[in-house]
């Protein structure tokens, strides 16, 4: 999945059917208010509903596309209050951070929530017939998406929330904006007469229940009983129930091409519900719905509790979160400084920052993290070492592990091939951030990159890095291109002389340089200044490349102490001299116990 | 004991001032007086000290209350204790409010040493400063002073001013040096928030000192004046042919010290109630609301807390070191009858680590700071607190 974060889904009906020239008619109930409408179907009610009182021409699909701070949550309550909560159909809204919303409206549109990468989940118009862009500013990610949208040949109507056009939270003119979704919007492009054709855009696991999948139709009609066949996996289920969301799954007979609702087969794992899988009824497969990337993960990190205390209770929210988010990859790992950890990959570093947010609101964890590990692998050469390993092919992950060059015939480092797609005007930028294998030109404005990177290259920032370069228009895949031969060595850090076990590195030797000058600077600026100078500096063996000094204190007393001022100094001191016990002695430097961690943490914020 | 009375009045806020002051377009100063007066007979009974041995007036701007105030204030503490000849009452004035017969009065009134606001001798630097005078008329404060109070006039110099460089620093101090009489209190200027000063450097406004500057300019300051003949007694305070602030030694030397008027802060055995114990205690900080409490109990005390034995110790050890004589064998036994310095920090430890590099010295005569030591006393004190709350 592209996405970077959860899709949400707003869907309603139009209050009255209306047939063809529904385009021209608005209902009289968004012009009257919330007084002149009536529900159709209470919302709270187990009846089912009947959705074939909506054919497909009564249906508009539409999205709102904007950067995620652009009031889209105070234009979905103002469209709600202006239907006047006519719609029979609430669905959960999930916003960026998880947080659900109850939206209930009377039109028909998918909405997504586009993360600043930019990527529109659905790359071609067949599930969304237009796009309200709501722009506050014009910001170079809405302009992508913009691009994105024009491109899948969607009908824009532009709307500039906050600034001009519409205020949401005075509610003027949403009402005209509801009036040119209808007039403007055609139909989606749908039949019910098709075989069934149902995307899966979302899916859920409910302890009870099992997985609940989000899907739209695209052609047919789909009821408790028939049996399905997901494209991705090939498995078989049998439909349970298939329903609609208000926000709560409200069961239905059927549902109908060009509709929107959820389904619940016997998937056992949200894995078997992948996003952007089609499903389609046994015996009569369908040529599966195109235009999703795979959800791989773009961003990696280390993720250590903050105390090793913490493991534990850290491990259940990693899983309760992942739980509902199959886009994050786990791996355990773990590192001298910090102890046991993971390594985690996210679809992109908002993904990321939202992931850690949700960890320290929802679960009160509070996480380090830091660069992720990668498994380098050394030859052995030596006789001895091989039959200690039990084998000549080592992997290692730590950098206590690392074999001495003179025992190895050759290091190893894991590498992938890695494909960009950019707009030309970019090529010159991007070309420069490694050498690659080879270009070619899609189109007239569109060029292909192939690289092969190793993998260390890109699991921390590259992707940012791209996005950045290319104000979000240059697009990025990889996959696994084995391992290659690579110059490694074994980094250390030294305090006065003394290393420093924990920060010990293992890097090309090319990188180390600029590697060893960063960790140098930023442990001068984790350790506080004291009596005597200190030698910050960074080793390869017994060369030392690069170094930082902290200069000695010249002068550290305060300078007033009255009568007034006693007892604020005293406290002071006290604290510190608590401070001191907790500190860590590295030769005779006194090294503060959160020194590594600041050291070792990812940098969050450009 | 030293009674410390505080007037918390001033005309202005200066911009590095964070103290308990209150600028207020007219002082009830008849109210006040009588509420000094009160609180300081109350707090007197309550210690049952026997002899005063210095009075302190500080604030706000002791100089803008009236000499009439000064007065019934040290009658009223004359009345409850000792007070002999001689002791030392020291006023703080600003050199708006030090002119002749201004001081003439307080000198009359029975102050007999003045502490002058002076700070610095530049008028550009008094503006950055905020201070409501200039150096013409700081200079003629400290001549008017200097001759009524000749040998007993102090003056308050700060350094480390945004922008200002070593050059600047040099020259001011020289010009202060041919200016001053035998006691000079010299001040890194501090950056405390919530102060103008403070958000303009904060803000980007104003550059930051930087540190080697900053130590550069108290080292400077040092060397000149010890060659000039001061005694670098205390951190920021120097003084030569003895006229060292006997008041400020009481702090530093953890002796008692009575707080009177809002904001004071306190060191004393409630004797008179039957404590035991000497507690730190703080007199409440809004002068309205403290005169209403002094009303009708006697006494605005806000805040009273017992200091537990190794509290006191922590203070003997904290403020001893800020002076050259540091701590003697015989004030370290009045607060620890059964642990001598040599049986702290004597053994191997911190201390002797300390003493090692040369920054500390433990001796027949105590335990003080080295010349270098005293510049970075707050960089030993957290090794040497621990050391102590291990024993």
């Amino acid at each position: 999945m592209a996405l970077a974060g959860r899709t949400a889904m707003w869907w309603a009906r139009l209050r009255s059917p209306c047939p063809a020239a529904a385009s021209l008619c608005i209902p009289p109930w968004l012009s009257a208010g919330p007084g002149a409408c009536e529900r159709l179907y209470s919302s709270r009610g187990k009846e089912k509903s009947d959705m074939s009182m909506y054919p497909v021409e009564s249906i508009r699909n539409f999205s709102i596309i904007a950067h995620v701070d652009h009031g889209k949550s105070t234009l979905a309550d103002r469209l709600l209050e202006i239907t006047g909560k006519c719609s029979h159909f609430i669905l959960p809204f999930l916003d960026m951070s998880g947080e659900v919303i109850s939206i209930a409206l009377s039109l028909f549109f998918l909405v997504w929530y586009l993360d600043l990468e930019g990527n529109l989940p659905f790359s071609s118009n067949q599930t969304c017939s237009f796009a309200i862009l709501l722009k506050e500013g014009i910001q170079a990610q809405t302009v992508a998406n913009f691009y994105l949208a024009f491109e899948a040949q969607l009908a824009i109507i532009p709307v500039i929330n906050k600034v001009i056009k519409i205020s949401a939270k005075q509610g003027t003119n949403v009402e005209k904006v509801l009036q040119k979704v209808i007039e403007k919007i055609p139909p989606p492009p749908c039949n019910t007469a098709d075989p069934l054709k149902a995307l899966v855009f979302d899916s859920t696991f409910d302890h009870y229940r099992g997985v609940i999948a989000n899907i739209a139709l695209f052609g047919g009609e789909i009821q408790k009983g028939h049996k399905i066949v997901s494209a991705h996996t090939k498995k078989r289920y049998e439909v349970n129930e298939v329903g609609i969301l208000t926000p709560n799954e409200q069961p239905t007979h059927k549902l109908y091409a060009g509709q929107v609702g959820y389904l619940i087969a016997g998937m056992k794992e949200v894995t078997e519900a992948q996003i952007g899988d089609t499903l389609f009824l046994y015996k009569q497969p369908v040529e599966p719905l195109p235009g999703f990337k795979s959800a791989k993960p773009m961003v990696f990190a280390g993720m250590y509790p903050a105390d090793q205390t913490e493991y534990n209770n850290l491990k259940s929210a990693l899983e309760r979160l992942t739980l509902n988010d199959s886009s994050v990859t786990v791996h355990r790992d773990s590192s001298l400084a910090l102890g046991a950890g993971w390594r985690l990959g996210f679809l992109g570093l908002l993904h990321m920052e939202v992931f850690n947010q949700r960890l320290e609101q929802e679960y009160n964890m509070s996480v380090i993290l830091t660069a992720p590990t990668v498994p380098y692998k050394a030859i052995l050469s030596s006789a001895k070492l091989i039959k200690e390993h039990g084998k000549a092919e080592i992997t290692i992950i730590n950098p206590a592990q690392f074999p001495d060059k003179l025992s190895v015939s050759e290091y190893l480092e894991p590498t992938v091939l890695g494909t960009i797609v950019t707009p030309h005007e970019y090529i010159g930028q991007i070309i420069a951030l490694a050498v690659q294998k080879d270009m070619l030109y899609i189109d007239e404005h569109r060029v292909m990159l192939k690289y092969l990177f190793p993998l260390n290259e890109i699991v921390v920032d590259f992707y940012d890095a791209l996005k950045s370069l290319s104000s979000g228009y240059a697009s990025f895949d990889y996959e696994d291109a084995g391992y290659q031969a690579a110059d490694l060595i074994k980094m250390d850090i030294l305090l006065n002389g003394n290393p420093v076990e924990e920060l010990a590195t293992i890097i090309h030797n090319d990188k180390a340089y600029a590697t060893g000058k960063f960790l140098c600077e930023r442990l001068k600026d984790a350790i506080p200044r004291q009596l005597f100078e200190i030698a910050i500096q960074a080793a390869i063996g017994k060369k030392i490349i690069a170094r930082e000094t902290l200069k000695a204190y010249r002068k550290n007393v305060v300078a007033k102490c009255y009568g007034g001022d006693i007892t604020r100094r005293m406290k002071l001191l006290k604290r510190q001299a608590e401070g001191k016990k907790l500190m860590r002695k590295i030769g005779n430097v006194e090294v503060p116990r959160d020194a590594f961690i600041r050291v070792l943490k990812r940098q969050t914020d450009k | 004991s030293a009674p410390c009375p505080q007037w918390p009045y001033c005309r202005k806020r200066c911009s590095y001032c964070n103290f308990n002051k209150y600028v207020v377009p007219v002082v009830d100063e008849a109210s006040m007086r009588a509420c000094l007066v009160r609180e300081a007979r109350t707090l007197l009974r309550l210690s049952q000290v026997q002899s005063i041995t210095s009075i302190f007036f500080g604030g706000g701007t002791p100089s803008l209350a009236s000499p009439r105030t000064i007065a019934a204030v040290l009658e009223a503490v004359a009345g409850a204790a000792h007070v002999p000849a001689g002791a030392e009452v020291t006023l703080e004035a600003n050199p708006s409010s030090a002119s002749t017969p201004c001081l003439a009065g307080f000198r009359a009134a029975g102050v007999n040493r003045l502490s002058i606001g002076v700070q610095s001798l530049d008028d550009a630097e008094l503006r950055l400063l905020g201070r409501g005078h200039t150096a013409a008329e700081a200079r003629g404060a400290v001549e008017a002073a200097r001759g009524l109070f000749p040998g007993q006039t102090s003056i308050d110099l700060l350094f480390g001013l945004p922008g200002q460089s070593r050059g600047a620093w040099a020259r001011g101090l020289e010009a202060a040096l041919g200016l001053c009489d035998d006691h000079v209190s010299l001040y890194q200027l501090t950056l405390e928030r919530g102060t103008a000063l403070a958000a303009q450097v904060w803000g980007g406004t104003l550059p930051a000192p930087p540190r080697d500057l900053l130590a550069d300019m108290y080292h400077t300051a040092r060397t000149m004046l010890v060659a000039t003949g001061f005694r670098h007694y205390e951190v920021s305070n120097f003084a030569r042919k003895g006229a060292l602030s006997t008041h400020n030694l009481s702090y530093w030397r953890a002796e008692q010290y009575i707080g009177v008027g809002p904001g004071a802060h306190g060191r004393f055995v409630p004797q008179g109630e039957g404590g035991h114990s000497r507690e730190a205690r703080v007199q409440t900080l809004e002068p309205d609301a403290w005169m209403q409490e002094v009303q009708s109990r006697g006494h605005g005390t806000r805040r009273r807390v017992v200091l537990s034995p190794l509290e006191q110790l922590e203070e003997v050890l904290a403020l001893g070191l800020r002076t050259d004589e540091g701590i003697t064998h015989e004030r370290w036994g009045h607060f620890s009858p059964h642990l001598s310095l040599e049986a702290v920090f004597g053994v191997p430890g911190e201390a002797k680590d300390l003493q090692q590099q040369g920054w500390l010295v433990l001796d027949r005569g105590g335990l003080r700071c080295t010349w270098e030591g005293l510049a970075l006393l707050d960089s030993l004190l957290p090794d040497l607190l621990c050391q102590l709350q291990r024993r």
